[in-house]
Formats: C-alpha cells, sequence, structure tokens
C-alpha cells in the first residue's frame, strides 16, 4: 500500500480492499458448510443404509425417543435461527445494541436445545436405552435397535457438538461487537457466524424427523 | 553458469531469524519449508517401515521379526506413506509455496488458517506416530471391519483419532486453494491462463474438500464402535462389514487423485519450462483434471469387487472405472505432444519428468487389468495391486514431487545444487524403482497375496529382485537429502530465472520477498509464452 | 529353490484359460503403449535438445482433431476390456446348477470344509475334476477371503453371512490355497491346498467318509434344538412349512419377495426378525451365538432336503396366530 493511504483496520495486508476480503471469507465458509455436509453425511448415509433394512426396530426404538421435548427443541432452534437472521440484520443496519441483544438471545436459545438434549439423554440413560453393556430392549429387534440408537446419540451428539461451537463462535462476536469491531462498514464476521449457524440449524431439520418420527402418524 | 555477480536480494522471505518469526509465521513460504520438513520426516519414517518390510521378504519364511511385528510395518509404512506424505506432500510444500505466486497474489486467502494447517498436521501425525510407539497399528491403513474393531489388539483409536486430526489439515487446505484460486487472482489472470500447477491444485482441492469429511466420519464411527461396541459395522452386534468398505473407499479413492493430481500439475510445468513451450492441449489438460476429480467420486466400488456387492454394482463401478482412465491418458498424450520440436534440455527436473510419464503410463495401464472385473478377481489383494499403486504414487507421486523440488529449490532457496549428483539419483532413483515394483507384478499374477510375512519357497526369486531394487531405491532417495541440504549453504546463487522459463513464479527475486510482489503484476499473457516471454538467461 | 522358480502361474480350472486370455491381451495393449510413449518420449528428447542456452520450441496452435483422437480412440479401447471382462466375471459369478456344494467357515487362522456327505476337512479341500464345485462360506470372526490362483477364483468371506465362489478344476493336483484378505496374526499362514482328484479317485476318496450326511446331522439338530415345535411336518404351525420352502419365491412382510436360498435360511435362522414371512408373528428366538457355522450349515442343507409332502398351496392370510392353509 502507498504510504500516507490510511486502510480500514480490519483490512488484511493481503487483500486489496474490504471488498475482496468480505468475499473471500463468505466463500470460505460456504466451502466450509459444503464439507459439514458431506461430513454428517457419512452418517446420514449409515443411517439410511440401516433403516432400509431394518424399518420396524428402527420404528420400535424411534417410539422411544421423546417427541414433546424433540418438538420443543426444534421450535427452540428455529427461532434461534430468526433470532441470529435478525443479529445479521442489526449489523448490517449499525445497530449495536440490538446486534448484542439478538446475539444473546440466539445464544440462550441455544444453551436452552443443549440442556433439553441433556435431559433427553439422561431419560435414556434411566430407561436403560445406552447402547452397551446395559442396553436394555425387546428380544426381537434388540439388535437393531440398538444400532438405532447408537447413530441417534452419534449424530445428535456431533449436533450438539457443533453447537457447542457454534456457541463459541457467537460468544467471540459478542466480543467484537463490544469493542466496536463490527460495524456495518465491517461486519461479515457477523454474517457468516450466521451462515454456520443456520447450517447447524438445517442439519437438526434433518435430524428431527429421521430420528423422531419413523412411523408416527 | 555462472553465477557472477548475482547476490542475494537485500530483504528476501527467508532473512528474518528467530522462532517466533518461523512458528507464528503468516508467509505461506514460511509454512511451506516447514511442510517440507515434517513431510520428508515421515517420508523417511515411512520408509524405514519399507526396508523393513523388504529386509523380511528376502526369505520365505517369517525370522526376521514376528509376524505380529509385520503386521505392524506393512500398517504403519501405508500409514505413514499415504496419510502424512503422499497426501500433503507436493500441495503442502509446492502448492501453498508456489500457487498465491503463480497467480499474482500477495498470499493465500487465509494465512492464518494455513498455519493452523499446519500444526493440525503435525498434532494428527505426532498422534498417531505415539500410536506405533505405545503398541503400534496392525489393522492394514484400510482398517477394515471388524478386525479393526473388534479384533485387533493394538492402538487402533489413537491412529484412528491422529488421521481424523490430520484430515481436517487436509481440508482447510484445499479449502484455502479454493478460496486463494477463486478470489485472488491478480487483474488479467483469467481462469485459462494459470499455469496447469494451479488447474490441477483446484481439482485436488474439490476432492480434499469433499472426499476427506467422509474419512473423517468413518475413523469416527470405527473409534466409537471401539470404544462403545455400538455395533455400526460388526455383524455380531448388527452391523455390516462391507457398509465399511463403501464409506472407507468413498474417501479413499478419491483420495489417490488427491495424490496423483498435483503431481500431474508438477509435470506441466516441468514439460513446458524444459521443452521452452507451452503444453500443448491445455484447455484438454485443465479440464481432464477436474474430469478426474469428478469421475473419481463414482468409481470406489472397484475396490471391493470380491467384497460381496451385487454383480450389477461390481459392472457399474468398472464402466465409471474404464472412464477415468481416458483423462489420464489424454495427458500423458498431451505432454508427449508438448515435447515435440520443442526446444528439450535434459536438467534434473526434467529427468524426473520424463521418468514420471513412462511410470506413470505403464501404473495406468495396469489400472485398466484391474478395472475389469473378471480380471481383478484373480488380482486383487495381490502383490499385482501392490506393483500398481506403487508404480502411480512412487513412480508417478514421488518423481513428480522430487522433479519439482528440483525445479523450484533455486527460486525457494536462492541456490542450485550439484546437477551431477541429482542425475545419477535420479536415474538410482528411476532403475531401483522398476526392479523394486515390477517383479511384483509377476508375483501378483502368480498368486502372492499381499500382506503376506512369510510366502511359498518358489516366490523367493521374485522377491529377492525386489529387495535387491529397493536397496538401490534407497540410496537414490538419500542422495537428495545430502545435496540438497549442502546447497542450502554452499550452492551457487542464482538470480530470479535460472532455468529461463516463463511463470509469474520466475520475475521474482530467488529467494522471494516476503510479499511476493512488491505491486500487484497485470497480466496480459498466457500460461506459457514462451517465443515472447523468456527474458532471463540461464544464471 | 533358487533354481526353478515359476513366472506363471499353472492354469488347473475352465475359467482360468479365459482369465487368461484377458490378461494376456492387456499385457500387449500395455506393452504397445508403453514402448510407444517411451519411444516418442526418447525420440523427442534427442531429437528436439536444446542447442543454444535461448532457444525456444516451436509454437502450435490448434489440435483439435488430434485430441479428439486419442480421446475417443482410448474410450473405445476401455470399453472393449470392460465388455471382455464383465463377460468373464458374469461366467464367474453364476455356478452351474449342477454343482457340488461344499460349506467352507473361515476363521483366525484356519479353513474348515464341510462335504455334503458329512465328511470335513481342514486346511485342505478335495474335490473332482471335470465337475463344477460351489464353495458357501462364511466366517466365524473377521472377514477373510478364500483365494485359489491356479482357479482364479476369489472371494471375500463374511462374517454374518454366505458368499459364494464356484470353479471346475480342469487337471488334478495340488494346488495353492490361500487367504487373501488380511485378518490378523497368521493371515500369511492361513493356507492350505485344494486337491483335485480324477473321478474314480474321487469316488474312492467319497467313499471314505464315516458318519452321516449333513442332511442327516441338520435332522438331529432340528429336533435337538425343538424347531419341529413350530415348523411342522406337513401343517402350518406358528412357523412356516419348511417342506419345499428352499428355491421357492416367499412373500415378506412388507410387500417384498425373496427367492429361498442358503442366505436366507441362515439368516432366518439366526436373525428371524429380518426378513419376516407375512402372515407369521415375530416370535421365533434368534439363534445368533447358540449354533456353530458348521451346525447352521448341516440346517439348511436339512431345510434343503425336505421335498413337499403334497402339493400345497399356502395362502398367507393375516389372522392372529398363524394362518391358514388351503389345500390345492
Amino acid at each position: 500500500m502507498p504510504d500516507g493511504v490510511a486502510h480500514h483496520p480490519a483490512l488484511a495486508h493481503h487483500f486489496e480492499d474490504l471488498d475482496q476480503q468480505r468475499e473471500a471469507a463468505t466463500l470460505g465458509m460456504w466451502v466450509f458448510l459444503v464439507t459439514e455436509v458431506l461430513f454428517f453425511g457419512g452418517l446420514f448415509a449409515t443411517y439410511l443404509v440401516y433403516r432400509s433394512w431394518y424399518p420396524e426396530a428402527f420404528a420400535e426404538a424411534s417410539h422411544h425417543l421423546d417427541i414433546v421435548l424433540g418438538t420443543i427443541n426444534t421450535i427452540v432452534l428455529i427461532t434461534s435461527s430468526l433470532t441470529m437472521a435478525l443479529a445479521v440484520h442489526a449489523a448490517q443496519t449499525n445497530r449495536r445494541q440490538l446486534v448484542f441483544v439478538f446475539l444473546v438471545s440466539t445464544m440462550a436459545l441455544g444453551a436452552t436445545f443443549l440442556g433439553i438434549k441433556g435431559v433427553e439423554y439422561f431419560h435414556k440413560f434411566e430407561e436403560q436405552l445406552i447402547p452397551g453393556s446395559n442396553f436394555e430392549f425387546e428380544a426381537q429387534y434388540f439388535q437393531h435397535a440398538q444400532l438405532f440408537l447408537s447413530l441417534y446419540f452419534v449424530m445428535t451428539g456431533l449436533h450438539a457438538l457443533h453447537m457447542i461451537i457454534g456457541l463459541g463462535i457467537m460468544t467471540w462476536m459478542l466480543a467484537w461487537t463490544w469493542n466496536g469491531t463490527i460495524t456495518d462498514a465491517y461486519h461479515s464476521p457477523i454474517e457468516i457466524s450466521g451462515l454456520y449457524w443456520h447450517f447447524v440449524d438445517i442439519v437438526w431439520i434433518f435430524l428431527f424427523p429421521l430420528l423422531y418420527l419413523i412411523g408416527r402418524h | 553458469m555462472s553465477s557472477r555477480g548475482v547476490l542475494l536480494p537485500a530483504h528476501h522471505y527467508l532473512s528474518d531469524f528467530g522462532a517466533a518469526s518461523w512458528l507464528l509465521t503468516r508467509d505461506h513460504k514460511r509454512v511451506a519449508l516447514m511442510y517440507l520438513a515434517a513431510v520428508t520426516f515421515f517420508f523417511f519414517l515411512g520408509g524405514a517401515f519399507a526396508v523393513l518390510i523388504r529386509l523380511e521378504l528376502i526369505t520365505p519364511a517369517g525370522d526376521l521379526v514376528s509376524a505380529d511385528t509385520y503386521n505392524k510395518l506393512f500398517t504403519m509404512h501405508g500409514v505413514m506413506m499415504v496419510f502424512f506424505f503422499l497426501i500433503p506432500a507436493i500441495p503442502t510444500v509446492l502448492g501453498n509455496f508456489l500457487i498465491p505466486i503463480m497467480i499474482g497474489a500477495k498470499d493465500l486467502a487465509f494465512p492464518k488458517l494455513n498455519l493452523a494447517s499446519l500444526y493440525i498436521y503435525v498434532i494428527g501425525a505426532s498422534c498417531t506416530t505415539y500410536a506405533i510407539i505405545t503398541g503400534g497399528l496392525d489393522t492394514g491403513w484400510t482398517f477394515y471391519t471388524p478386525f479393526s474393531t473388534a479384533s485387533s489388539t493394538t492402538a487402533v483409536i489413537p491412529a484412528a483419532v491422529g488421521i481424523f486430526i490430520t484430515g481436517f489439515s487436509s481440508i482447510l487446505t484445499g479449502l484455502n486453494f479454493i478460496v486463494t484460486i477463486h478470489r485472488m487472482r491478480a487483474p488479467g489472470m483469467t481462469w485459462f491462463r494459470m499455469p496447469l500447477f494451479v488447474w490441477s491444485h483446484y481439482a485436488t482441492s474439490l476432492i480434499m474438500v469433499l472426499g476427506t469429511p467422509v474419512l473423517a466420519i468413518t475413523l469416527l464411527m470405527v473409534a466409537a464402535e471401539r470404544l462403545f461396541r455400538f455395533g455400526l459395522f460388526d455383524p455380531a452386534l448388527g452391523g455390516d462389514p462391507v457398509l465399511f468398505q463403501h464409506l472407507f473407499w468413498f474417501y479413499s479413492h478419491p483420495a489417490v487423485y488427491i495424490m496423483v493430481l498435483p503431481a500431474m500439475g508438477v509435470i506441466s510445468e516441468l514439460v513446458a519450462a524444459f521443452c521452452r513451450k507451452p503444453v500443448f492441449g491445455y484447455t484438454f489438460v485443465a479440464f481432464a483434471s477436474l474430469a478426474i476429480a469428478v469421475l473419481g467420486f463414482l468409481v470406489w466400488g472397484h475396490h471391493m469387487y470380491v467384497a460381496g456387492q451385487s454383480v450389477y454394482a461390481a459392472l457399474v463401478f468398472s464402466f465409471l472405472s474404464f472412464m477415468v482412465a481416458v483423462p489420464s491418458a489424454i495427458k500423458v498424450f498431451n505432454w508427449t505432444a508438448t515435447m515435440y520440436r520443442g526446444s528439450i534440455s535434459w536438467d534434473t527436473p526434467m529427468l524426473y519428468a520424463i521418468g514420471f510419464i513412462g511410470l506413470f503410463t505403464v501404473g495406468g495401464l495396469t489400472g485398466l487389468f484391474l478395472a475389469a472385473v473378471g480380471l481383478d478377481v484373480h488380482v486383487t489383494d495381490t502383490y499385482f495391486i501392490v506393483a500398481h499403486f506403487h508404480y502411480i504414487m512412487v513412480g508417478g507421486t514421488i518423481m513428480a514431487y522430487l522433479g519439482g523440488l528440483h525445479y523450484w529449490w533455486p527460486k525457494m532457496s536462492g541456490r542450485t545444487y550439484n546437477e551431477l549428483l541429482a542425475r545419477v539419483s535420479a536415474a538410482m532413483v528411476f532403475f531401483g524403482f522398476n526392479l523394486t515394483f515390477f517383479p511384483q507384478f509377476l508375483l501378483g499374477y502368480l498368486g502372492m497375496p499381499r500382506r503376506y510375512h512369510a510366502y511359498p519357497d518358489e516366490f523367493q526369486v521374485l522377491n529377492v529382485l525386489s529387495s535387491a531394487g529397493a536397496s538401490l531405491l534407497g540410496v537414490g532417495y538419500l542422495i537428495p537429502m545430502v545435496y540438497l541440504a549442502w546447497s542450502l549453504r554452499y550452492g551457487k546463487l542464482v538470480g530470479s530465472n535460472p532455468w529461463g522459463a516463463v511463470g509469474l513464479e520466475w520475475t521474482i527475486s530467488s529467494p522471494p520477498p516476503t510479499e511476493n510482489f512488491a505491486e500487484t503484476p497485470i497480466v496480459t499473457w498466457d500460461a506459457y509464452e514462451y517465443a515472447t516471454r523468456v527474458e532471463g538467461h540461464v544464471a | 529353490m533358487l533354481t526353478d522358480f515359476p513366472l506363471f502361474p499353472e492354469s488347473a480350472s475352465t475359467m482360468a484359460p479365459r482369465v487368461d486370455g484377458l490378461y494376456f491381451f492387456l499385457v500387449g495393449l500395455t506393452v504397445f503403449f508403453s514402448l510407444l510413449i517411451a519411444g516418442l518420449i526418447v525420440t523427442f528428447a534427442i531429437k528436439y535438445r536444446r542447442l543454444t542456452p535461448d532457444s525456444v520450441g516451436a509454437r502450435f496452435h490448434g489440435g483439435m482433431a488430434l485430441e479428439v483422437v486419442w480421446s475417443v480412440i482410448p474410450l473405445g479401447i476401455t470399453l472393449v476390456i470392460f465388455a471382455w471382462g464383465a463377460s468373464v466375471f458374469f461366467a464367474m459369478s453364476s455356478p452351474p446348477d449342477e454343482a457340488i456344494n461344499v460349506y467352507v467357515v473361515g476363521k483366525q487362522w484356519m479353513w474348515k470344509f464341510q462335504h455334503l456327505n458329512g465328511q470335513r476337512e481342514v486346511n485342505e479341500l478335495h474335490v473332482p475334476v471335470g465337475r463344477p464345485v460351489k464353495l458357501i462360506m462364511t466366517s466365524e470372526d473377521v472377514i477373510h477371503d478364500l483365494f485359489v490362483p491356479a482357479f482364479r477364483v476369489k472371494a471375500d468371506v463374511l462374517p454374518g453371512r454366505y458368499t459364494h465362489v464356484w470353479f471346475e478344476a480342469t487337471k488334478p493336483g495340488s494346488y495353492h490355497l490361500f487367504c487373501a484378505e488380511y485378518c490378523g496374526t497368521q493371515h500369511s499362514g492361513m493356507g492350505g491346498q485344494v486337491v483335485a482328484l480324477g473321478p474314480s479317485e474321487y469316488q474312492n476318496w467319497l467313499a471314505s467318509a464315516t458318519g452321516g450326511s449333513m442332511a442327516s446331522a441338520g435332522e438331529r439338530l432340528f429336533a435337538d434344538m425343538a424347531c419341529n415345535t413350530c415348523h411342522r411336518e406337513g401343517e402350518v404351525g406358528r412357523g412356516p412349512v419348511l417342506n419345499g420352502l428352499f428355491g421357492s419365491t416367499v412373500r415378506l412382510q412388507g410387500g417384498r419377495t425373496v427367492v429361498v436360498d442358503e442366505a436366507y435360511l441362515r439368516e432366518s435362522i439366526v436373525n428371524p426378525s429380518s426378513r419376516l414371512t407375512e402372515g407369521f408373528q415375530p416370535v421365533m428366538p434368534a439363534y445368533q451365538g447358540l449354533l456353530t457355522e458348521e451346525g447352521l450349515s448341516e440346517l439348511v442343507e436339512y431345510i434343503k432336503s425336505l421335498e413337499p409332502a403334497q402339493p400345497v398351496t399356502l395362502s398367507m392370510a393375516s389372522t392372529p396366530g398363524g394362518s391358514e392353509r388351503t389345500a390345492q
């Protein structure tokens, strides 16, 4: 950069301008989300194969999941995507207070989701539905119901891990909003965090019917 | 060649000293050099295992090491070479160093992420190395279930976790390259003016980004199964071991294209530079890279013809496997045509390039043997397969890597190496390689299965030939380490363009400045415009 | 040892010449193209070597026609190879109906063979020359693979399932048998031989069997395990009639159909609720872990031997407690 020309403090030196930086960051997040689709995709593929082979066992096992808590969680997570979108919009229009409010709401809803999930896991423990030496199920579906529940824990566990990471990212965004890094001129970090959060939400939108709603009318 | 009057640039990317300037660097060139050190270490570690394997196989009886030790040796050889050398080497060393420069950028799109990728690689590789020390791994690099989840008594979980972690390094590198190539090209650097090296790495990055996550989740499931007895892949618990194979090969077949596409990119650059003319059929070669990447995702079942899948599935995979051979053939023909009426120099990089083209042709054609289902039934799981993939990975990728290393060494270090020693090593590598692996085609067709600690007597002669070749090959690899290291201190200094080649990397100093370009270039020429663009002389 | 070594395997089955034919074609193709490319490269490297330090190569434009030619020709060649390989594979995947069945159990680290007449072998398999043999295989633990190079046959042997392979030996002799899927410590020791005998020798060998056939062993097991409590001879009980079941088409719950083969029979014993016959309740206990693989194959052979007592039409009307059968 020629001497004496000021540039935006957030502009990294290897970029020509903020636009290029924002475009690169956005494309980077989209590529990352594609990798996440493939990451969860392996689990979904495994699930689909076993479900097509053992439909009755999977349906039976699915009925042991708490559909009420699952539905509540779905609503909670969708709402959190709404608050996240509102946070992004507030950042675009430079309303710092609102960014704060909406980020905190998103985090609160996310934490609620995780709390309810924890309760569900605990219930499964009490009902002896955790795969392993303590697993209990009707004899004729035993093996394949255990398969279903293994997939349930791995898939929702991985999803929960992604949510925890999302909460970490949002804490970071809170810090940047607080110290003024996020402005209407430079708010792509919040947009990108929003993309990530929406993705985590969409994974749940697929998980919920596949895990909770098998064979329910 | 004379370096009279050539001085090192006053300030370049290696000027700053101190641990922090390296460990906290954001310079893609320094990251590349640190990767060079790391992958070289793992290459020789994996190579040491290979030496022990070939020593054992000199005699038919399993008399050098125990059966369990042997099983650990071939497993760790495979794991080290595949995950910690072949997959990262060219992209992280040459790709990292060159891609920003070749497109006129100051760095990759995400320099800090690049550094993070390096650390993730080191952590993952260390984790798996720890697994060797605390008990080894004996599942084969392929981790087939239920052996890996229910039968093996070795350190499967730490090894799998280490590979899982390293996978993220690969994913993030690919992500970085994709965004860089899309967004950081200098003005005038259109897609079809980019060097083919960049096209190859773009195609490679697509595979890294799409395929590696599936391996990651598969290894995670293996670890979960082993730890919690989940039963995802164990029939005793309701699972299906063939499902593991599908998930594993869905990544691991495209992975071989991660290993070979960057090598092909290097070869395109070497052939153009040492014939001083554009690569013939530039557009076809560029699209062939993309075709290989796409088709490469559709053929994984050819590793499983005898695994118990349906006849029709086998035939579909066979058909597609033949399709993926065609773009590779196109590239070989194009490189050969490039040499027609070129101005060909026999410098070491070109020797490696020519070696690559010949050996890759043989390796690729033997792939046709394997794509044909009726023939694969006989040769799968035998030394024919071992020979086939070593022709491509060693005769192919490693030769391209060495060729590229020698070609860009003066750029990276500012110095050149001893040409005589280099040519002798190249010859040793070529002859040692063929002596090692050609007998293995015969062994395979004869029926010697792979991963065998002991074998019937009648296979001994061919095994002895192979082991003899391996010793020649090993020496051929060691010598470059010596003269390349020596050249860092005592090598002749070179100017910006010692080879008289065309490319943005040859317009900047050797070694380059940290920011690559004082001013962003504005590109108005095609990739290999030799007639008009050669300015430098041989230094 | 060091003076007499083969470079090409023996050819001892009907399939071997077909595989070798494709192999030699490909070897010829490989030699041709390798020499072509190598020859061109070396010729060009010499003929066009750089003579002055500053010289550059000639510049060419176009070349589309050439690109098309060397794309289409390889494509054509690969299609030919594909078709040829597919044809060989089809033959490999189609055991003749008259093939003699032998049951194989692989385990770490040995091969167990059960002939239909009850004879059992370990690591050595006797087969007749000139008659097709089909191996029905399963594993007791991890994945193995049965490989006989001289016959050009190979197939993975999986736990929990049957896989099969067939061959027809063409000349008497003793041929290597290898395990070709890595399976642990003694993987390279898990071998043996296939001994092909001429017709009369094979008959003699068979006659040396003591003890009963697999089917009769299966019949004893059927009674010991009280299978006849629910699977009654000639009438429908809590389980389907087994007479004439093998080879027939059965409707499953959910509407799909299945042709009853060894694999389905084995699965139905080990995990009955997986593919339940329509009209029956899932009350059959799973015998997984309660029977050895040898016992399972004996039961399978016994069930195969059950001819229908009289022609029956089974109508699968779904009533609790069983189905109704209407005699034709």
